[in-house]
């Protein structure tokens, strides 16, 4: 592979955990919950697709091990913000501590064994494709996955009758129960899709990436994502830009330092990715085209 | 049998928890004695704490039916640490080893108001009648690697995956490039910074870019396997990190430079016991085991091999020294000459690159 080659695929990789745990994420906030816990669900999804796949050598089941792990924290979420009504932003924020506690724990006795990589599934034909084929179409399958899910997500948004009734619930809760639609329980049914999709990006990451275990080893990437969500406004393919645009720079920035080209110090080049973050976040808030759904947030309860 | 009894509550009644607590009264048949360990990491991160841990585990091992250990983990350098090492010394601990340079003002402050407590502070400098300062000579370590390196690379392009730029790093660094000069004049080393201790996603990264761009050795300076996983997945060679890595990467892991604190650990808490502890400040390496160079490879070759046991057993007798004359910098000016090597007080403060450093 030449290197431009190689640095592309190396950032559709790297935008993957981004952009798995951002789609779910936007789907949860688009139905009006805003969890903040998307870090703790990526650790505890990455230590359970790891344990899994370790102790029954099938990655795949890690794979599935994790998407259950995610659903079930972001559960615990619902029970607290949707049943309960507790405060979601705290809520939320206990919920990546619990995550990321409950993860150290549990990986304990994981930490120093190596793990398998999930293996790669080149497309037939689609991978043979000068520049597109190895850029694209030569990884595993949670990278396959990350891809569909701004297309999928935009079709499902747009043109469903689910997807709506899910768009209705975030933005006019109210009327969308006085229609007859069962706001929590569509609530209910986004977070756990958002948990599945956190869970998957931190399997990606303890399968794939770097098939390991270290505590912590999400490194921030759930705060990235809850910031991508709000980057893309809410919006599916705006997201997809965003994870290219935020992996690219990350991998961009370790180049230029191999290059020695910047005579920059090597600390500001890390701010970059957030830099270029904000830098077209600022563009598109002065466009007018950030809206939160209006009712991100707000707990809902049934009016009697 | 009444004087005793009240010498015992005249010193009961000196400072009430240092004093009860004080780890200087006669154990008890069958009571260990406690030594704690602080860390400002998880054990976890499979690198600097987790090398700490066993070291203590060691001790545990070899004195576990007079000593019983204890450790808290995730330890912040400030004010949280103060309160940790307070509370260990309180709680009847007779050392502690503080295992991270941010600790030293928080274990000065407390081995002040707890005397009879032995302290240990890692990588620091400051000292106290009841604080020792250890540390390890890594860099030698890296001149044995270094040596590897210039043998077997063939692009002469070696990728450095680095933390931050500290003084210990960089002297890892350009003991590192010293060494695989001097069997491949022409090496240089590109230095990417992750700016973390342990990111493996960013680890990985920075080791594919490296790769990308020609290196076809990894070393790194940072804790997780991750970087090793690239090398073996690109057909690269390797080092391990802190510990033997072997098993993250067979093909590609040459060997590891491994932390070894077990056997110094071992002897301080014995040189409680004795009786025999005194303040000191040592920084050891290869000669006394703080620092060893695990198994080689089979793959290498029988030559390479040679030429780094030569190197290590040659520090070990101090006919090499790590960072001998002549030494160039980056911009060719001529730092230590020929015949001269730095004192340990200039390799503490290094902050400039030799010669074939790219950062």
């Amino acid at each position: 592979m030449d290197p431009l080659t190689a640095v592309l695929a190396s950032i559709i990789a790297a935008a993957t955990p981004l952009l798995l745990a951002a789609a779910g994420e936007l789907v949860v906030e688009r139905s009006g919950v805003l969890n903040l816990g998307v870090e703790g669900m990526m650790l505890t999804g990455a230590i359970a697709a790891f344990a899994t796949a370790t102790t029954s050598g099938n990655p795949h089941l890690g794979i599935l091990a994790a998407a259950l792990a995610g659903a079930l924290l972001a559960l615990l979420f619902g029970l607290l913000t949707l049943t309960l009504l507790a405060n979601q932003v705290a809520s939320g924020l206990a919920l990546t501590i619990f995550g990321v506690g409950l993860s150290s724990l549990l990986g304990a006795g994981f930490v120093g064994v190596p793990g398998e990589r999930l293996p790669r599934l080149d497309i037939p034909g689609l991978s043979a494709w000068p520049l597109v084929g190895p850029v694209l179409f030569r990884h595993d399958i949670l990278v396959y996955l990350g891809l569909l899910l701004p297309p999928g997500l935009a079709l499902f948004l747009r043109r469903t009758r689910a997807g709506r009734i899910l768009r209705a619930c975030g933005e006019n809760a109210d009327a969308a129960h006085a229609l007859g639609h069962p706001v929590i329980r569509v609530r209910y049914l986004a977070l756990l899709f958002g948990g599945a999709t956190s869970g998957l990006a931190g399997a990606f990451l303890s399968l794939s990436y770097t098939p390991l275990w270290i505590e912590e080893m999400t490194a921030g990437r759930g705060w990235i994502a809850l910031a991508l969500v709000v980057f893309a406004s809410w919006s599916p393919w705006r997201l997809l830009l965003g994870a290219w645009l935020f992996g690219g720079v990350t991998i961009l920035e370790l180049h230029a330092q191999g290059l020695g080209l910047v005579a920059v110090p090597a600390q500001v080049l890390s701010m970059l990715p957030y830099l270029a973050t904000i830098a077209v976040l600022l563009v598109i808030a002065r466009s007018g085209r950030l809206r939160a759904p209006a009712c991100l947030g707000r707990p809902f309860h049934p009016p009697v | 049998m009444s004087s005793k009894a009240t010498r015992r509550h005249l010193l009961a009644g000196l400072g009430a928890g240092a004093a009860l607590a004080s780890p200087l009264r006669r154990l008890a048949a069958g009571e260990r004695l406690k030594a704690g360990w602080v860390y400002v990491g998880p054990i976890g991160d499979h690198g600097w704490t987790y090398r700490h841990d066993v070291g203590r585990r060691e001790v545990e091992a070899a004195l576990g039916e007079r000593v019983e250990t204890t450790y808290v983990e995730k330890v912040a350098e400030g004010p949280d640490a103060e309160r940790v090492l307070r509370q260990l010394a309180a709680s009847g601990h007779a050392i502690i080893f503080a295992t991270s340079f941010g600790f030293m003002n928080s274990v000065i402050r407390v081995a002040k108001q707890f005397p009879q407590v032995k302290f240990e502070h890692a990588t620091g400098y400051k000292t106290a009648p009841n604080v020792a300062v250890y540390n390890a000579r890594f860099h030698e370590g890296r001149t044995v690697i270094g040596t590897i390196a210039g043998h077997m690379t063939k692009s002469g392009i070696v990728g450095y995956v680095a933390s931050f730029p500290i003084p210990e790093v960089v002297m890892g660094i350009n003991a590192f490039m010293l060494a695989m000069r001097r069997v491949r004049p022409d090496a240089v080393a590109k230095v990417v910074w992750v700016n973390s201790w342990y990111d493996p996603g960013k680890e990985a990264d920075a080791a594919k870019a490296l790769i990308d761009q020609g290196a076809d050795i990894i070393t790194q300076h940072t804790d997780s396997a991750a970087p090793l996983q690239v090398a073996e997945e690109r057909g690269a060679w390797a080092f391990g990190q802190a510990s033997d890595m072997s098993r993250f990467a067979p093909r590609a892991h040459l060997t590891a430079i491994i932390d070894n604190w077990g056997p110094y650990y071992i002897q301080r808490v014995q040189a409680v016991l004795d009786g025999s502890w005194k303040s000191h400040a040592i920084w050891w390496g290869l000669r006394e085991g703080m620092v060893k160079i695990g198994p080689y490879n089979p793959r290498l070759p029988e030559e390479v091999r040679e030429a780094a046991e030569r190197v290590r057993q040659g520090i070990i007798d101090g006919s090499i020294h790590p960072f001998a004359g002549p030494i160039r910098d980056q911009q060719g000016r001529l730092r230590v000459p020929e015949g001269k090597a730095l004192a340990d007080e200039e390799i503490l403060r290094m902050d400039w690159y030799v010669e074939g450093v790219q950062t």
